[in-house]
C-alpha cells in the first residue's frame, strides 16, 4: 500500500451547506510531492471543497468518499485530520482574544506532536524549534507576541497562516484563496514561503480564483471546478489560459 | 417569617450604634479632623439609607441581603498562622506586606524593607502622628452610602505613601484578610496610596477570606497620583464563597501622570465596587483594566465613572467577564467629559463570555461629553464562545475541550496582558487559570 497508494483519493464527493448542494460529484487524486491548483469562478465550490477537507460542521457530505493516505478522511474529526497532517489556510483567519501566536502555535504544535508520539515542547524548546521554521521561510517573530489575528491586515494573517503551517508540518496543506486581498509585495512573501515548504513527501491544493499566485508555486496539476465538478484538468499551461480568456469559455465548453 | 429578618430603617440604627460604640470608646482619640469626618459620614449613610433596585445606580444589583443580616463589627480575635496566610499573598517579590485581619493591622503577618521616602504603615499608625499628610486626602464616602459607611466605621487601614522623585520597582502589598468567627460580622477596610510628584510605584490590594462563614467586607480606597507620578495598582478580590465584599475605589490624578488599574475579581458571593477616576490635571493618562470571573450564584458588579476634568488626557477601559453557572456580570461603564477637557481620548470595551444558560451579563456605557473636540469610542459584546473560533482551533489540531479552554482563557489573558510588572502578570495568570480549570469557571473557595 506505501507508494502505490495516493495520499488524498477524491470520489464522486457531493457536499451541501443549509440543503443547497454545493458540490455535485469531485474526482479528484493527490499523490504526495505534486501542487494540484483548483481554479474556478465565484461561487464554483472552491471553497467549499477547501472546507469540507477541513472537516468544517457547517457542511454535510451527502454522497461520495475522500481518503487520505488510505484513512476515511470524513469520518475524522477536524482536529484528528489535523493532527493526521491535513492542514486548511483559511481564506478568512480568526482572531483569537488575548491568545498570543506563540502560545496558540505551540499549543497546536504539541496537540500534533502528542498524537505522533513525540514529547512535548516547552516554551524555550518551542521558541528554538520557531526560530529555524522563521528562518527556513524568510520570516521574522514580529508577529508572535501578538494575538492571533487580532488587529492583524490582511497581508499580516495571511502571512501567519504560512507561519503555522511551517511549524505544524503538513503532509497535505489546502491554500484557500490564500492569495486574495494581497498587493504584489505580500503575495511574493506568502507564496515564497509555501514554495520553500514543498517537499517530495508532502503536497499542496491551492484554491484560487487567478493565476498569479502560480508565478511562484508551480502546480503540476490544474483543475477549473465550475458548477461544483471538475470540467476541465491540465498541466500549468491551463492556468495561464485561463488567465487570458477568462472562465465563459470553460463553462461553455462544460455545458456541451 | 424569620425573625432575623431586619427592617431597613432597624439595619441603619444598627450602624448607628455601631459608630455610637466606637465613637464613646477609641474613637475619642482620633484627631478632631477624623472625628468630624466620621460624623460627617454617619450623618450622610443615615440620609441615604441602604440602596434598593428602585433606585437606578443599584437597579441590577440587590444588597437586601447586606440590610437583612446582623452583622455585628469584626472581632480583631486570634491571629491566623503565618502558614495559612501565605497563599493568599501575591508570590511576587514585594517591598512591603501589610497585612490586616478583621479589619485590624496584623504586625506578626507584616514585613517591610523600604527604601527612604516610602512609608507603608498601618492608619492607625499614620494618623497617631500629626502627620497633616492625611488630612483632605483621607475621604469621607461620598460616593456610595457604603463608602460613608466606611468612613464612618474603618478600625484601621493601610497607607503607602512614596515620596516625590522616587522609583520603587518591587511592589507593595497590602492584604486584607476576614477571619470570621461563627456570627455574620463585617470590617470596613481603608487604603490610602499616594505617589507623589515623579515617582513611580506599583500597589496590590488583595481582599481574602477564611473558613466558609458569612462575612461583610467593606472597602474603601483613595488613590492620589501627583504630577508626572506612575502607579500600578492591581486589586485582586478573592474572598471567601460565603462573602460579600462591597467597595469603592476613588483616585484623581495629576498632570502627565499614569494610573494603570487593575481590577480582577474571582471571589464572593456577592461584590458590587464602585470606580471613581478623576483626570484632574492635562496629560493624565488612566488604563483601568477588570477581570471578572465568575461561576456557581457568584453576582458581580462593576460601576466605573471616569471624570475627565482636564484637556489633553486618555482614559483606556477594559473589562472582561467570563460567566458561568448561574452567576451575573453587571458593567456600569460612564465616561463624563467636562467643558474645557478638549482632545480627550477615550476608549471603553467591556467583552464578556457567557458559558452557561442560567449565566447572565448587562453592559451600560454612558456617554456625558460637554466638550466638542473628543474622540470617545465604546463597545460591548456578550455571548457564548464562537463556533468560528472553535473550528479554526480545531483545524489546528487542538481537542473540543482545549479548543474551548484556551478560548475562555483569552478572555483573561488579554485582560493580564496589560499589566506591566511580569512577576505580578505571572501570579495573576497562575490564579486566572486555576479558576478557567478545563474551560469552565469554578465556584469562590474551589
Amino acid at each position: 500500500m506505501s507508494g502505490a497508494t495516493p495520499m488524498l483519493e477524491i470520489r464522486d464527493l457531493h457536499a451541501s451547506v443549509e440543503g443547497r448542494e454545493i458540490l455535485r460529484g469531485i474526482d479528484l487524486v493527490v499523490r504526495a510531492g505534486e501542487v494540484h491548483a483548483i481554479m474556478g469562478p465565484n461561487g464554483s465550490g472552491k471553497s467549499t471543497l477547501a472546507q469540507v477537507l477541513a472537516g468544517h460542521p457547517a457542511y454535510t457530505v451527502t454522497a461520495g468518499s475522500v481518503r487520505y493516505e488510505g484513512q476515511d478522511l470524513l469520518e475524522m474529526d477536524p482536529e484528528e485530520r489535523a493532527r493526521a497532517g491535513v492542514f486548511l489556510a483559511f481564506q478568512y483567519p480568526v482572531a483569537i482574544r488575548g491568545i498570543t501566536n506563540a502560545y496558540f502555535l505551540r499549543s497546536a504544535l504539541n496537540a500534533v506532536r502528542k498524537h505522533r508520539g513525540l514529547p512535548e515542547l516547552d516554551p524555550l524548546e518551542f521558541m528554538d524549534l520557531l526560530a529555524d521554521k522563521l528562518k527556513a521561510i524568510d520570516s521574522d517573530d514580529s508577529l508572535m507576541s501578538r494575538p492571533v489575528n487580532d488587529g492583524f491586515s490582511g497581508g499580516e494573517k495571511k502571512r501567519n497562516e504560512i507561519l503555522q503551517m511551517a511549524v505544524l508540518e503538513p503532509k497535505l496543506a489546502v491554500l484557500d484563496e490564500t492569495d486574495s486581498g494581497l498587493d504584489i509585495d505580500a503575495l511574493r512573501t506568502v507564496a515564497g514561503a509555501v514554495d520553500k515548504l514543498r517537499r517530495p513527501d508532502n503536497a499542496t491544493i491551492v484554491v484560487t480564483h487567478y493565476q498569479r499566485i502560480l508565478n511562484y508555486i508551480t502546480p503540476d496539476h490544474v483543475h477549473v471546478l465550475s458548477g461544483g465538478r471538475i470540467v476541465l484538468s491540465g498541466g500549468k499551461e491551463l492556468a495561464l489560459e485561463l488567465e487570458a480568456r477568462g472562465y465563459d469559455w470553460v463553462r461553455a465548453e462544460a455545458a456541451v | 417569617m424569620d425573625e432575623r429578618v431586619t427592617r431597613p430603617a432597624d439595619a441603619v440604627q444598627r450602624y448607628v450604634a455601631q459608630y455610637e460604640a466606637a465613637a464613646a470608646n477609641g474613637g475619642r482619640r482620633a484627631p478632631p479632623w477624623v472625628r468630624e469626618l466620621r460624623a460627617a459620614a454617619i450623618a450622610r449613610f443615615v440620609a441615604a439609607g441602604f440602596p434598593t433596585t428602585r433606585q437606578e445606580e443599584w437597579r441590577f444589583t440587590s444588597v437586601a441581603p447586606l440590610a437583612e443580616t446582623p452583622f455585628a463589627p469584626a472581632r480583631p480575635g486570634a491571629e491566623p498562622a503565618a502558614r495559612e496566610v501565605e497563599p493568599l499573598w501575591l508570590p511576587v517579590a514585594s517591598a512591603a506586606r501589610l497585612a490586616f485581619v478583621n479589619g485590624r493591622f496584623a504586625p506578626a503577618l507584616s514585613s517591610a524593607s523600604l527604601p527612604p521616602g516610602v512609608r507603608a504603615v498601618s492608619l492607625s499608625t499614620a494618623l497617631a502622628d500629626p502627620a497633616p499628610a492625611l488630612q483632605g486626602r483621607l475621604s469621607g464616602g461620598t460616593d456610595t452610602p457604603f463608602a460613608a459607611l466606611n468612613a464612618a466605621l474603618f478600625a484601621d487601614g493601610a497607607l503607602i505613601h512614596v515620596a516625590a522623585g522616587v522609583d520603587l520597582d518591587a511592589p507593595l502589598q497590602v492584604l486584607f484578610l476576614s477571619a470570621p468567627g461563627a456570627a455574620p460580622s463585617v470590617s470596613h477596610p481603608r487604603t490610602l496610596v499616594v505617589v507623589e510628584r515623579g515617582a513611580r510605584a506599583s500597589v496590590i490590594e488583595g481582599y481574602a477570606g477564611l473558613g466558609g462563614a458569612t462575612y461583610w467586607s467593606n472597602a474603601v480606597t483613595d488613590v492620589v497620583v501627583e504630577d508626572g507620578a506612575h502607579l500600578e495598582l492591581t486589586r485582586v478580590q478573592r474572598e471567601a464563597a460565603g462573602a460579600y465584599h462591597v467597595a469603592a475605589t476613588r483616585s484623581r490624578q495629576g498632570r502627565d501622570s499614569v494610573l494603570r488599574f487593575h481590577p480582577v475579581v474571582l471571589g464572593a458571593t456577592l461584590a458590587r465596587h464602585d470606580v471613581v477616576a478623576v483626570l484632574d490635571g492635562p496629560g493624565a493618562e488612566l488604563v483601568l483594566n477588570g477581570l471578572y470571573l465568575l461561576g456557581a450564584r457568584q453576582h458581580a458588579d462593576h460601576h466605573t465613572v471616569i471624570d475627565h476634568a482636564q484637556p489633553d488626557c486618555q482614559s483606556h477601559e477594559y473589562f472582561n467577564g467570563v460567566l458561568d453557572g448561574a452567576s451575573r456580570g453587571v458593567f456600569n461603564g460612564r465616561i463624563v467629559v467636562r467643558p474645557g477637557a478638549q482632545r480627550t481620548d477615550s476608549k471603553q470595551t467591556n467583552h464578556n463570555l457567557v458559558l452557561s444558560e442560567e449565566a447572565r451579563a448587562d453592559s451600560q456605557p454612558q456617554l456625558e461629553i460637554y466638550a466638542d473636540d473628543v474622540k470617545c469610542t465604546h463597545g460591548a459584546t456578550l455571548g457564548p464562545l464562537d463556533p468560528k473560533e472553535l473550528f479554526y482551533l480545531q483545524s489546528r489540531g487542538l481537542a473540543p475541550a482545549e479548543a474551548r479552554a484556551l478560548l475562555t482563557y483569552g478572555f483573561g489573558a488579554e485582560i493580564l496582558r496589560r499589566m506591566r510588572h511580569a512577576p505580578l502578570r505571572e501570579a495573576l495568570d497562575a490564579l486566572v487559570r486555576g479558576r478557567l480549570a478545563s474551560g469552565h469557571v469554578a465556584g469562590p473557595g474551589a
